[in-house]
């Protein structure tokens, strides 16, 4: 047993950028790197795994992989793992990850370490570094079993092509339909071409001080001046006065981001807020209230009315784009 | 509809986290049902509601003090509950190791759903849904924010929420569900219902009287604390319009993102 296996997700026809990431980090460990592409279409995909250290892809296509069903995927990927016999596992802890990891690791009677923001390698044992209390603290965590699964958060690590060529080998897999007992009935995805909060780099954010739904429009507009790895946010306030959907909620009972650039507006900055998005690189804060706790952790501040500064900002962007 | 829904005891969201050792500092902490779990108890009291039939039994792992959480799921209609109340376990927070001793408490009941929480909003490992799933050999649907059971119980029809929209999904019956937020709105506890929850029965048990004798999976190794974010600088301006120009130019000179 030696070597790590990645799972390689595929949405919208294409992979993840998690899975470059975590490609590249099993390469920097060293030892073989294989990885398992699962998806309707993903043969013609799995080369580029090969461009960020995959040394053996191994690829499950067919019409039944086209939507993620759990039990089809963690069947079809137990499969491979018992072919390639690795030490270590790793999956993004995308939506689906977090969703398909603790499944298959179960199937393999093991543990995992979930959302993982770093892993180190001492000996044999990798040492995952996770966020507690959405980022509250950290714990430095180690698995008992073998393999060692891992979810690790998008873009926490880097994605780096090296030279190499790895050898894609189709896999048939055999199905136990009667445990797959799930049928999907329908899917909808809304059109946006919108990075999810977790994996954008940019978000623009807005709270109680939006006043109201329509104004978020003025926050979409800013975040598009950013291209397309930008996104909107919103804080727990907004999420329960209804003016967004608790899908945009960041904070402990949303979701845990860490952008390059977090502009919050209209956001008092509550405990529960600043633990999801303390890790962004940089905050900006846009807020009336001089006194509200934001500031204290934000990099750069702007006391004033938020409706006078935000449209005064996308002109400004504007002009520097030109 | 009789359903089974795992309950974890966790501090407040306001709480100031501080490290002891390789746990946190318990101390001054007020602990309450994780949020996500509030929809699992809540989705569970409207099926049995809404069929007029059924019990909802809350079966949570934790110390002593986790009895006042069970109560409080009593409280708002849950009808009895099982604590394992096994330090050797819960001290451990170890998702597999916690999903093993679940799927054995449940194992002896009779249900036709098992909702849990997506996530616990302490350790926020989101697996053990999963893993309770692949114990009891059920299907399992996470991130569920609609769900529909039949009239005859055999099957339900479930939104799930996915990277940029929803799945529906037919399921058959039993089968494991996880609650996100959107779900439902819990209510809170009325003064009958509390009164009621005092004499609700709940049945006291430890992992070796389940038969589970495995350890933890995984091991935390050593905590620590995010490093405090100072206080940057204030944009300064005679008007909206200047501070606007200036933060601009800073995002574009300093931060390099424009």
């Amino acid at each position: 047993m030696a070597g790590t296996l990645i799972y390689a997700e595929v949405q919208k026809g294409e992979i993840k950028k998690g899975a470059f990431e975590i490609a590249s980090k099993a390469k920097e460990f060293g030892g073989e790197v294989s990885a398992c592409i699962i998806g309707k279409g993903a043969e013609a995909l799995a080369g580029q795994l090969a461009k960020y250290g995959a040394d053996k892809i191994y690829v499950v296509d067919g019409p039944e992989f086209e939507n993620y069903v759990p039990e089809t995927f963690v069947q079809a990927f137990v499969q491979v793992a018992k072919t390639v016999q690795p030490s270590v596992i790793f999956c993004s802890a995308s939506a689906q990850g977090k969703d398909f990891a603790p499944a298959m690791a179960a199937r393999l009677n093991v543990g995992a370490i979930s959302d993982c923001v770093g892993v180190t390698k001492e000996g044999d044992k990798i040492i995952a570094k996770r966020p507690l209390y959405a980022g509250k603290a950290y714990a430095m965590v180690e698995a008992v079993g073998s393999p060692q699964v891992i979810s690790i958060r998008p873009n926490a690590l880097g994605a780096k092509e090296v030279a190499g060529a790895g050898a894609v080998e189709k896999v048939a897999v055999s199905l136990d339909a009667g445990k797959i007992k799930a049928t999907v009935k329908a899917v909808e995805v809304a059109a946006t071409t919108e990075p999810d909060q977790t994996e954008a780099e940019i978000i623009v954010s807005g709270g109680r001080g939006l006043k109201g739904p329509e104004n978020f429009k003025m926050l979409e507009d800013l975040a598009k001046l950013f291209g397309p790895t930008a996104t909107t946010g919103a804080s727990r306030a907004a999420v329960d006065a209804g003016w967004r959907g608790h899908s945009y909620q960041v904070g402990q009972t949303g979701k845990t981001v860490s952008p390059n650039l977090y502009i919050a507006c209209g956001i008092s900055g509550a405990i529960q807020h600043m633990a999801g998005m303390g890790t962004a690189k940089v905050i900006v804060a846009i807020n009336k209230d001089a006194e509200a706790p934001i500031f204290t952790k934000a990099d750069y501040g702007v006391v004033d009315d938020l409706f006078n500064v935000v449209p005064a900002l996308i002109d400004e962007i504007k002009k520097i784009k030109g | 509809m009789n359903t089974v829904v795992c309950l974890k005891q966790v501090p407040d969201t306001e709480t100031l986290i501080k490290i002891a050792g390789t746990t946190i500092a318990t101390d001054g902490i007020k602990w309450v049902i994780s949020s996500f779990d509030e929809f699992a108890v809540e989705e569970a009291i409207r099926q049995k509601e809404k069929m007029n039939a059924g019990k909802v039994t809350i079966v949570s792992l934790g110390p002593d003090r986790a009895i006042e959480s069970v109560r409080t799921a009593l409280a708002m209609g849950a009808d009895d509950a099982v604590h394992i109340n096994d330090g050797a376990f819960y001290d451990k927070a170890d998702p597999y190791a916690t999903a093993q001793v679940l799927a054995a408490a449940i194992k002896g009941l009779t249900y036709d759903a098992v909702f849990l929480g997506k996530q616990a909003i302490d350790d926020d490992a989101s697996q053990v849904p999963a893993m309770v799933g692949e114990l009891l050999g059920l299907p399992v649907v996470t991130q569920v924010i609609k769900f529909e059971a039949a009239a005859d119980k055999k099957s339900a029809t479930v939104t799930r929420e996915i990277e940029g929209g929803q799945m529906v999904i037919d399921v058959p019956l039993p089968a494991v569900f996880s609650a996100q937020k959107g779900l439902n709105e819990p209510r809170y506890a009325s003064l009958p219902g509390i009164m009621k929850a005092k004499k609700k029965p709940v049945d006291v048990k430890n992992a070796g009287g389940l038969g589970v004798s495995a350890g933890p999976m995984t091991v935390i190794k050593e905590m620590s604390l995010p490093p405090a974010r100072q206080a940057g600088k204030i944009i300064a301006g005679d008007d909206a319009k200047a501070k606007a120009a200036a933060l601009a130019k800073a995002l574009h000179e300093e931060v390099k993102i424009i």
